[in-house]
């Protein structure tokens, strides 16, 4: 694209100096207004660049769909992600455990995310990890990631979802395997397990919310939340957004 | 008996707007006050209130535009402010609550009372003159067109006395913007005024579709209207058929928040995902009913500042009308991220890349127009190079955007946010202020001041560069959009430049005003009796400026594309005898009337105060029904008097 786009602007620059009125040097035509060969070059350019570029999104598309699986050595994490007023709970259906405001991941192994929202559209993001994903109530998305090393990323929500909007963020700790066993055996045996009073008290409008770790879940928890948003009127939340004026 | 309305709406408790309103107030007041000290109002009345003359509607929908702008500007800078102070612990001065109404009505204002009465506000007063006929087809349309996007406009600047706007982002997604999430008047404000003003634009649409296929000059075929007409009958086409999808979008809605109804809830059935379609099958044809009349303004500057013609004036024409097909078929490149496969989301990415080749085309055929050329640089041919440079690279950064894998990552960002405004400043704006300082001498018969035009167009371009060019890095940075609090202070420095270009820009509207003082003042020295300043190509040149009303005592007869052009090397004249009768519509109130009850109505609409709701568009009713039903809507300037007019030039 830089391969035309710098061009035409070097030329734009080039022709409105050299054309000035005062210029004596410069050549005119004062009604030379079609040329069929330029006229074939104009039309040229842009399509040659756009057939190229069609090749790259069609090929982009499919490779980088955030629904398809990322094939890793390990065997794939599922995670089940809900966006709340305004905060993030990560579910590990498999595993039994939750957490808020922070996802613990192994490194180097796929994650299968499956994601949705008790309240208002938000987009789940974890910019240095790739691509983000809409979380909506009552539906379902799917989000395949995977963490090449350890480390810390930070997470958000790209998609405006209220006052508490600019909280509404996350970490991602990608550690290896051993340190996310370790994680998981202490996240088991600390805090509280989250049912639903747990979960209907969580629901409620907050804001900046420390992370935290749940020892056990509800089982169904996510399924049940998308039937209770699909069904309740007003659900969850009221979203905060009759405080102030 | 007044429905939701109470002394609580009015936010005592924060006295930004409340000042900033009270202002405008005593501003407004001290206008209204000085006409009727000057006993200027039967003048206002008779020549603008109520005109129906295309060129003094066109006068008024740019001096709408140019004021909103005020009003939105005010909005960005808040913004950007808030942004480059509230960073890591230190909160802003902003609430939330008060900074997500202002990027709300930033977004809303730019797009809806900004862009559009600016482009329309040209066409209206373009368009007749270029075309080479009196008037747009239907009047007194022309003018109820007006007043109701006036009427949405005061709508949206009362929110902020009365209550307050919505916060929910300019394009109002539900169910944020659903009664659930949004129980004030926030969101029925936002839909009102919109909903409003958008009848008005549709009736705008449908005016000037019919005026450029049934009302042109003797011998103007369609291959040889000027390119800004092309430009807006294309334009104007997608107004008619974009419109009624945001009405129809806004209605449902509107019956969500009214009558519980559930086309967009989370629950009962609805489906969010709906609304997000609805809103970009319009608001994608949206962006170029914006951009392809500046690209039509730029397509006559460049030709008269270049002494040349425009290069393949055929190509510039089916450029035009493949974007204007290719518009309706790439709206899903605003949400990728929603979930669609990859076959859909490729097929998407695809259409919106192909719409960069007319747009290409169209650059290259600018850039071939000053190739040869003698270009004088005046301001309007200043913004067009300006124009040319930062487009392609808010076309490059569109392209990018527009495939899906690089969207899943940047949809959202600040580097979003920065490709818009590269593309609505650097184009619909740069376009606007181009036509503005084109076409002024037409308008009021005298230029303006080139000396502070070259500095406003200095300040808008590095203004720009340095307000958006952060915004791109930030993006790419993990810069998300909207955040009322940055979390990372890292990024603070590329935000207080960001603030600086603010500034700049904001240097760059303050020459314009004085551009504006300084040429009224010195009118006299500035008068253009040529009718001609640029050496024009086109039939609006070819009159006096500024036009009589009638515009042309004598029909012209065209011949070929750059009609005045030819006329002006076969050396023909304009005729000085021969004239006849001229039929011109009468002025009519029924616009400024209807408009009236339309304020009432909508803010008791807003407010839920249904008997003066249903009082007002009653009212409004039988307005329209009168204005429609009179006959004695004409009135004949006799051959006589044409002479007599003539003469006196």
């Amino acid at each position: 694209m830089l391969v035309v786009v710098i061009p035409v602007i070097l030329a734009t620059l080039a022709f409105a100096w050299w054309y000035r009125a005062s210029n004596d040097r410069a050549t005119r035509a004062s009604d030379k207004s079609y040329e069929g060969r330029i006229e074939f070059v104009v039309w040229s350019i842009p399509a040659l660049t756009v057939i190229l570029l069609g090749g790259v999104i069609w090929i982009g598309a499919h490779q980088l769909d955030p629904r398809a699986p990322i094939a890793g050595k390990n065997n794939p994490v599922r995670v089940e992600v809900v966006s709340l007023d305004w905060k993030w709970l990560f579910i590990y259906p498999d595993l039994g455990v939750a957490a808020v405001n922070q996802l613990v991941i192994p490194a180097a192994t796929p994650i299968e995310f499956q994601l949705t929202s008790a309240t208002v559209m938000n987009s789940f993001f974890v910019p240095q990890l790739g691509s983000q994903i809409y979380t909506m109530g009552g539906m379902v998305t799917h989000l395949n990631l995977l963490a090449d090393a350890p480390g810390e990323y930070p997470g958000l929500s790209a998609n405006f979802s209220g006052d508490g909007f600019s909280w509404m963020r996350f970490v991602v700790k990608s550690v290896p395997a051993g340190d996310f066993n370790a994680w998981l055996s202490q996240a088991r045996g600390a805090g509280s397990g989250l049912d639903n009073a747990g979960y209907a008290e969580l629901a409620k409008p907050s804001k900046d919310l420390p992370p935290k770790t749940y020892r056990s879940v509800e089982p169904k928890l996510f399924e049940h939340i998308l039937e209770r948003t699909m069904t309740d009127p007003g659900n969850a939340g009221m979203g905060g957004a009759q405080q102030g004026g | 008996m007044l429905g939701k309305l109470s002394w609580s709406a009015i936010p005592f408790n924060e006295p930004l707007p409340l000042l900033s309103g009270a202002a405008v107030g005593i501003v407004i007041l001290a206008v209204l006050v000085i006409i009727a000290m000057k006993g200027w109002w039967p003048y206002l009345w008779r020549e603008w209130l109520t005109s129906v003359d295309h060129k003094h509607i066109g006068v008024m929908y740019v001096l709408l535009g140019l004021v909103m702008l005020l009003r939105g500007f005010s909005d960005a800078i808040m913004m950007r402010t808030q942004q480059a102070v509230a960073v890591g612990d230190a909160q802003g001065y902003l609430p939330p609550s008060h900074y997500d109404q202002i990027f709300s009505a930033h977004g809303s204002i730019m797009i809806f009372f900004v862009a559009m009465p600016l482009v329309i506000g040209l066409m209206n007063f373009v368009v007749p003159l270029q075309l080479g006929v009196r008037d747009v087809a239907f009047p007194v349309l022309n003018s109820v067109s007006f007043w109701l996007t006036a009427t949405g406009a005061l709508l949206i600047n009362v929110s902020l006395v009365i209550g307050n706007f919505a916060r929910t982002g300019w394009m109002g997604y539900p169910p944020l913007s659903e009664l659930a999430f949004s129980p004030d008047v926030g969101v029925d404000y936002y839909l009102w005024s919109l909903q409003i003003s958008g009848i008005g634009t549709l009736l705008t649409g449908v005016n000037f579709v019919t005026t450029i296929l049934k009302l042109r000059a003797p011998g103007m075929t369609y291959f040889r209207m000027p390119v800004f007409c092309w430009t807006a009958l294309a334009s104007n086409l997608l107004i008619v058929a974009a419109f009624p999808v945001l009405t129809a979008t806004f209605l449902m809605l509107l019956l969500d928040r009214y009558l519980g109804m559930h086309f967009f809830t989370n629950d009962g059935g609805g489906n969010q995902m709906m609304y997000v379609n609805l809103f970009w099958a319009w608001g994608h044809p949206e962006v170029y009913i914006l951009i392809l009349p500046a690209f039509g303004v730029f397509s006559e500057v460049v030709a008269t500042f270049s002494g040349k013609g425009l290069f393949s004036y055929r190509s510039m024409v089916w450029a035009t009308l493949g974007i204007c097909v290719l518009s309706f078929m790439v709206w899903l490149h605003h949400f990728f991220t929603m979930g669609a496969g990859a076959d859909v989301n490729a097929f998407f990415g695809i259409m919106s890349s192909i719409i960069a080749v007319p747009t290409g085309v169209k650059v290259f055929n600018w850039l071939f127009t000053m190739f040869h050329g003698r270009i004088v640089f005046r301001t309007p041919m200043m913004f067009a190079v300006g124009f040319i440079i930062t487009f392609v690279i808010g076309g490059l950064t569109g392209v990018l955007l527009a495939v899906p894998p690089a969207d899943f990552v940047l949809h959202n960002s600040t580097f979003l946010v920065a490709h818009f405004h590269n593309v609505i400043i650097g184009g619909v704006v740069f376009g606007a202020l181009a036509g503005i300082n084109y076409w002024f001498p037409k308008a009021f018969g005298f230029t303006l001041d080139e000396r502070l035009g070259h500095a406003s167009f200095w300040c808008w371009l590095i203004g720009f560069y340095l307000a958006f060019m952060p915004l791109y890095m930030l993006g790419l940075m993990g810069m998300t959009r909207r955040l009322e609090h940055v979390p990372d202070p890292s990024w603070q420095p590329l935000l207080l430049v960001a603030e600086g270009g603010a500034i700049v820009i904001l240097c760059g509207i303050a020459c314009q005003i004085a551009q504006l003082y300084v040429s009224i003042r010195g009118r006299d020295q500035r008068r253009d009796l040529t009718g001609d300043p640029w050496n024009g190509r086109t039939l609006e040149w070819s009159t006096t400026s500024p036009p009589p009303a009638y515009n042309f005592a004598v029909l012209p007869k065209v011949e070929t594309v750059d009609a005045f052009w030819h006329m002006k090397r076969m050396h023909q004249t304009t005729a000085k005898s021969g004239y006849e009768a001229i039929e011109m519509p009468r002025n009519s109130p029924a616009g400024f009337i209807i408009a009236f009850f339309a304020v009432i109505m909508g803010f008791s609409l807003i407010w839920q105060i249904w008997w003066l709701a249903i009082l007002g568009f009653l009212a409004a009713a039988i307005v329209v029904l009168v204005a429609a039903w009179s006959t004695d809507r004409e009135h004949e300037i006799s051959a006589a008097d044409v002479a007599q007019a003539e003469r006196a030039r």
